[in-house]
């Protein structure tokens, strides 16, 4: 579980977040939707813990995964490393098995700059959930893809969801994915962004 | 491979046969001797077990200062790189070392500390930490903070962050600080013995300048390219390949 209640952000005078209160369960996925700029990345920042400098509070559990808008990847060790570095407790068996479930089983000892972008997500992906996260952070990470690949991603991060059951809370700008993965859609708008409704609709 | 060795045995052959040509338009063994006219005094010299000694003491001040060096550059690099209010309370510091001669930084800690090792080992030292800093000051600002965010929030530990987020992000820009530091290094030790110490290449080229002795300034010099060159073959290169590795691969 976790409980997000921030009061306001911003950015030296400039008001980026209003009141921003909601709650994920486990197993429950919340997308956040919002165009481009008006403070999505900021909010999760602030959730993940990257950003303390705002009013309010954030309840979250102790082991947390984030995928990023790009892989962000360790591009100087191995695949298997880039699991094996980030969770000291995955063995390496079990790395490989992670590797193995997100498809590319057979890519362990290339270097990541030897996959594809689409193999690259799937890095990035099954870094996220070897950690067997209870809070998922995911920004936008279908971004930039092409619809068949995209899809393909969607599917995957659906079925791996479906598996650990996280609480996950993934922001974008696309109403179909925000509809195909979540359980609960809020909406972010306006200067500063409040969401709306405030608690959220169920689906 | 073929290109790897041939390439710098080329090029090399190409300086001694310039030596050659030169030595005999000068036609004064006494000015520029043939470099073969080297090659028995230079043996005598290692069989008398003085050429290794000298080489064996320069050598040591060398790896000193380097390493130290290389430490408090690193350290320094990265703080001034990492936290903007400190580089500007450091900045007209690392001006002022940076353009201080290596001569009078060199003379002043003799006169403070005293004609010893110490004196001698920090005046390289302090020559060569402002250069560090500011090749790893340039690193350590092009840091990925993404890349930061990502080792935040999945808690990798702080050497774990150090080892593999933080240090192949400074690679290249240690590889150069060593690479320039190496070279720098050693020809300020250089002079330091000269000025100040008893023993070391420095010391065997202030004796033979005084004595004008050419060919056996050139025997100590040389020896000490050619343990460079080592260095740079055996050591620095090998290093480097293998931390480019993901780049090529």
């Amino acid at each position: 579980m976790i409980r997000v209640d921030i009061r306001a952000k911003s950015f030296g005078d400039t008001p980026v977040l209003g009141p921003v209160a909601f709650e994920v369960a486990k197993g429950e996925t919340v997308a956040i939707l919002g165009p481009s700029g008006i403070g999505k990345t900021t909010l999760l920042r602030i959730v993940a813990g990257l950003d303390d400098r705002f009013e309010g509070t954030v309840e979250r559990p102790g082991r947390i995964a984030m995928v990023f808008q790009e892989p962000t990847l360790l591009p100087w060790r191995s695949v298997l490393q880039n699991l094996t570095l980030v969770h000291p407790g995955l063995t390496r068996r079990a790395a490989r098995d992670m590797l193995a479930r997100v498809g590319i089983g057979d890519k362990a000892h290339a270097f990541p700059g030897q996959l594809s972008l689409g193999q690259q997500r799937r890095l990035a992906l099954a870094r996220a959930f070897a950690g067997h996260p209870e809070l998922l952070i995911m920004d936008e990470p279908f971004v930039s893809l092409d619809p068949a690949t995209a899809e393909t991603m969607l599917a995957l991060t659906e079925r791996l969801i479906a598996e650990e059951r996280p609480a996950t809370l993934f922001v974008t700008h696309s109403r179909a994915e925000a509809e195909r993965l979540g359980t609960r859609i809020l909406d972010l708008a306006g200067r500063p962004a409040i969401l709306s409704p405030a608690q959220g609709q169920d689906i | 491979m073929l290109g790897r060795l041939a390439v710098p045995a080329i090029s090399l052959s190409g300086l001694l046969l310039l030596w050659i040509i030169a030595a005999a338009l000068t036609a004064d063994p006494q000015i520029l001797p043939q470099p073969f006219a080297l090659v028995g005094p230079w043996l005598a010299e290692i069989r008398s077990g003085a050429l290794p000694h000298h080489l064996g003491q320069t050598l040591v001040r060398v790896i000193w200062a380097f390493c130290l060096a290389m430490s408090l550059g690193l350290i320094l690099g990265l703080l001034m790189g990492r936290f903007e209010r400190l580089n500007r309370w450091l900045d007209p510091w690392l001006v002022v070392f940076l353009n201080l001669p290596a001569l009078v930084l060199i003379v002043l800690c003799y006169l403070w500390i005293g004609l010893n090792e110490t004196a001698a080992i920090v005046a390289v030292t302090l020559n060569k930490v402002p250069n560090v800093t500011v090749t790893i000051r340039e690193g350590a600002r092009a840091l990925s903070a993404d890349l930061d965010a990502m080792a935040r929030v999945y808690r990798m530990s702080g050497w774990a962050r150090l080892r593999h987020v933080l240090l192949p992000q400074l690679a290249p820009f240690v590889a150069a600080a060593a690479r320039g530091g190496v070279a720098v290094i050693w020809k300020i030790v250089l002079v330091v013995e000269f000025l100040g110490r008893s023993n070391g290449i420095g010391f065997k080229i202030h004796l033979y300048f005084q004595l004008f002795d050419v060919g056996m300034v050139l025997i100590y010099a040389l020896s000490f390219i050619v343990v460079m060159l080592a260095v740079e073959w055996l050591i620095l290169q090998p290093w480097e390949r293998r931390a480019r590795r993901w780049r090529t691969a």
